[in-house]
């Protein structure tokens, strides 16, 4: 799973190389298996106020090991600080020191969460501050976890519960380890929309999902992950990927459409299929994307035009169809894959860049329009993952961009997938409009 | 997947269903073509040079389970075979439905009828389906011309036998001694006929003069079959027939870009010790192909309750075989006889037929069975009509290609047409208010042929 250079530095002599010469040091990074406990140690809840006391005895009912206050020299799986009620920037000290005090006990892929309020809701100065001063705080904390720990935020609009269901869903994917590459990243609940799954080890049962671009990569993830998950899966990629596309529909127990999504007839062709064949289309995951790299100088029209088709026009194009037919009506999910390309930039990525950010400005306009209908759209933006794509970029640049994050390694398309199945769930129907950023808290574009 | 989630149709249950009328009285229903798939055909020595028969039929299958989610579903029974086949590969259909994603609890059995092996495959099984001996059913056919089996002399076969049998020392060296080098030599297949000794070529080339099939005639049917599969291609129509494999995205023998004037330039290969002018060539025959066909049949119950589509029901089938050895007919030209008999037990004639899909085993074959259809005194001394049985109309044959552009590996030929004539017909839906119709007529080494009648559902 992990790469050459974090199995080396992983353990015994490799260790203590990397630890003497300065060399970044990457551990295996804590990922999911159905049924393991949600945090690697005991969860120490912090934070006075009335949210902080419902949340806790919130996950006592999960079976977690809560705690409310530290215990010298007893190694935490987590620690999450509700800021729920901060109204100045003084207020902040005092909580963040006593987390601070707690570090040192922070297990190797432990989890810091914040929870706090959203800084564009704040009609006072004060509060503003006080609450993206939270933001600031949780990003430079993140850069200095290490071991594998990670640290996230969740944002309440305000007159969200900080035991509503978006919430307490959001929680579980931070504290677990589906969210293992998502590093130094704040996710808003804007509503108390969605419940909870039945069984949290099967959130996406008896939903019918698509996924396109799912021979191979990230797409593949993606389908492996949503069917264990639950969810019975139509697999599309181009005709001409058919083969791999096949094996994987076979693997994940889906039926495979050969179509091409730029198409015009797409969107009916996939609606269709997924009625007929499955009964019924809950969950679109837009995943289908090409790179043709140039820098502009040198870009003709083709290299420009081919990726603006697949990887927004064709989004948008499918999207509105989804949304004027009747079969996409039952909480219907959207969950699209941007790029961290599209928000930081990437030399020689104008095209992909374009069509990445494109992406991210669709899924905000478009998440009204699904609210209407009892639903939601968001977007995943992966940094480096570690896929075919990018083991063809030369080493050096290769092993820098691997490196440059805060977890000194690639990601999985796992990570990804996680991040997407928990997108199109229920549990995140307070979700809406967001983009996710796996990419291990990358340097650029943080 | 855990046993545990298995889903029930995996089992070996007995159905719920029981049929109400007493086995004898049952009524028969229908059997429809839910859908097919097959890997791009590549030409021997190519692509899939390294590919077994078991490989490619496999690829097929589960291209066709993915396609319609059938992965552990128990199939009522898999059919398929191979003309070329190795000893080893004696039950190449079970083998290949293990190795895929159906459920293993899937019966299957191996037939061979030469190029129409898949034909029948297809009306055997749409049979049973009719009959209500099952709901499910999986039709192929594959072949390599590549990976064909190798024998050994008979003469070191021999030795190899009775060496098996010896128990002495002596014994065995003196059954050694009667090894000479010439039985070392291998003993490999060829499209010869065994009682004729004459290539399926020079058959056909015999046929194509006595019917004075002309060379340009032969050659613009090639160009058209070109022409029409490259704009099936063209418009996506193979999108939901087709799975790529081993890097092949399309039938390799498809050149969209030839034209008369390079058809009219290739050099005659067949019928060139005839008095005639040898008109076959490269361009108009099919070339030695690898590949692979399967065909989704089932009742319509079956194919409701999963959501999957029924494109046309398997009307009637009828075989015919020719006396070539004696001369009397040309070896491919049985469906002449086996089209009349059918169309008239359904009481139709070619004007009823909306699609013909003639095997272009050879330009020349596909033009002679048309020239004796037309032919007032064949209609009226050898069909025993009044006249000529009729015409084709040339707008309605092959309208999607055939084996000349896609190829022929012999057995898989039957899936590849009936499910593209499947498709065809379900587009098409109805004409003149009643539902679209087309013929299927695939000949085949022996003198055989195997030709079948589908309708729109």
């Amino acid at each position: 799973m992990t790469d050459r250079y974090t199995q080396f530095v992983d353990h015994g002599i490799g260790r203590d190389i990397a630890k003497r010469l300065g060399l970044p040091q990457p551990v295996a990074l804590r990922r999911y298996q159905p049924g393991e406990p949600l945090a690697p140690g005991p969860v120490l809840i912090q934070g006075t106020g009335p949210g902080a006391d419902a949340l806790a005895r919130e996950l006592l009912g999960w079976n977690v090991d809560v705690r409310r206050h530290a215990e010298p020299k007893e190694k935490l799986g987590a620690v999450v600080l509700v800021l729920d009620d901060v109204a100045h920037p003084s207020e902040l000290g005092r909580p963040v020191l006593a987390m601070g005090a707690s570090l040192r006990d922070l297990a190797a892929g432990g989890r810091i969460v914040t929870i706090s309020r959203t800084a564009s809701s704040a009609e006072s100065p004060a509060v503003a501050a006080a609450r993206q001063g939270v933001e600031g705080m949780l990003r430079s904390l993140a850069r200095e976890l290490r071991a594998g720990a990670t640290g996230n935020g969740l944002l309440l609009r305000d007159g969200v519960e900080t035991t509503s269901p978006g919430v307490l869903a959001a929680l579980r994917f931070f504290l677990s380890g589906r969210s293992a590459f998502v590093d130094g990243q704040f996710l808003t609940i804007s509503t108390d929309d969605g419940g909870l799954p039945g069984n949290p080890d099967r959130p996406l049962d008896g939903r019918v999902a698509v996924v396109t671009g799912a021979a191979r990569g990230i797409g593949a993830a993606i389908a492996r992950v949503l069917r264990r998950d639950g969810a019975k899966l139509v697999l599309v990629d181009v005709p001409a990927s058919g083969d791999h596309l096949a094996a994987m529909a076979n693997e994940v127990h889906g039926t495979a459409l050969q179509l091409d999504i730029t198409s015009q007839d797409a969107g009916e062709r996939i609606i269709r299929h997924a009625v007929e064949r499955h009964g019924r289309l809950d969950i679109m995951v837009h995943n289908a994307g090409i790179t043709r790299d140039k820098l502009l100088a040198n870009m003709d029209g083709a290299k420009w035009d081919s990726v603006i088709a697949v990887n927004i026009s064709a989004q948008l194009a499918i999207n509105e169809v989804l949304l004027q037919s009747d079969h996409f009506r039952e909480s219907p999910r959207i969950v699209s894959v941007a790029s961290t390309s599209g928000i930081a930039g990437n030399r020689g990525q104008t095209n992909y860049s374009a069509s990445k950010a494109g992406v991210m400005g669709m899924v905000r306009a478009s998440a009204p329009q699904l609210q209407k209908i009892g639903g939601g759209i968001n977007a995943v933006a992966p940094g480096f993952i570690e896929t075919d794509m990018t083991a063809r970029i030369p080493f050096a640049t290769r092993e820098m961009a691997r490196r440059l994050n805060s977890l000194q390694q690639g990601g999985q398309p796992v990570d990804v997938a996680e991040a997407i199945s928990f997108l199109a769930s229920n549990a995140a129907a307070g979700i809406n409009g967001e983009v996710l950023r796996v990419c291990g808290q990358n340097l650029v574009g943080a | 997947m855990p046993a545990a989630e298995q889903p029930e149709s995996a089992a070996n249950q007995v159905s719920g269903q029981s049929l109400a009328a007493s086995v004898s009285e049952r009524s028969l229903r229908k059997a429809v073509v839910v859908g097919g798939n097959r890997i791009p055909f590549a030409r021997a020595g190519g692509a899939y040079a390294k590919s077994s028969n078991k490989d490619m039929l496999t690829a097929a299958l589960d291209g066709l389970i993915a396609r319609f989610g059938l992965q552990d579903e128990r199939i009522g029974e898999v059919a398929a075979g191979a003309v070329l086949k190795h000893s080893r590969d004696f039950n190449l259909t079970r083998e290949a439905v293990l190795g895929s994603a159906l459920s293993p609890e899937t019966p299957a059995y191996d037939l061979q009828q030469a190029c129409a092996t898949g034909m029948e495959a297809v009306l055997g099984l749409a049979n049973k389906i009719k009959l209500g001996q099952i709901d499910s059913a999986i039709a192929g056919g594959v072949d390599t011309a590549s990976d064909a089996p190798i024998a050994v002399s008979e003469g070191l076969r021999e030795v190899l036998l009775d060496l098996n049998r010896a128990r002495t020392v002596p014994e065995r060296l003196r059954i050694l001694a009667r090894l000479r080098p010439k039985d070392l030599a291998p003993d490999a297949p060829t499209t010869g006929e065994p009682r004729t000794g004459l290539s399926m070529g020079e058959h056909q080339a015999l046929t194509t003069a006595q019917w004075k099939i002309t060379r340009g005639a032969q050659d613009e049917l090639a160009l058209d079959s070109h022409r029409n599969l490259a704009a099936a291609y063209d418009r996506g129509f193979f999108d939901d027939l087709m799975t790529p494999y081993r890097g092949l995205q399309r039938d390799a023998n498809l050149r969209p870009d030839t034209s008369l004037e390079k058809l009219a330039a290739l050099k005659p290969v067949f019928g060139k010790s005839l008095r005639a002018e040898a008109t076959m060539t490269a361009g108009n025959s099919t070339p030695l192909t690898d590949g692979a066909a399967t065909v989704l049949l089932a009742s319509e119950e079956w194919a409701e309750a999963r959501g999957l589509p029924k494109l046309a029901t398997i009307v009637d089938g009828e075989a015919a075989a020719v006396d070539f050895v004696h001369g009397k007919d040309g070896l491919l030209m049985a469906p002449v006889f086996a089209v009349p008999r059918l169309l008239g037990r359904l009481g139709l004639t070619l004007d009823d037929i909306d699609f013909f899909e003639i095997h272009e085993a050879f330009a020349g074959t596909v033009l002679s069975t048309l020239a004796a259809w037309e032919d007032d005194k064949f209609g009226r001394t050898r069909l025993g009509l009044g006249g000529a049985f009729g015409k084709v109309d040339r707008s309605r044959l092959n309208v999607n290609g055939s084996s000349l552009a896609a190829g022929h590996p012999f057995a898989a030929t039957g899936g590849r047409i009936v499910a593209t004539l499947a498709k065809m017909l379900h587009d098409s839906g109805t004409v003149d208010g009643r539902p679209a119709r087309g013929l299927v007529s695939v000949c085949a080494a022996g003198g055989q042929g195997v030709v079948a009648v589908l309708e729109a559902n």
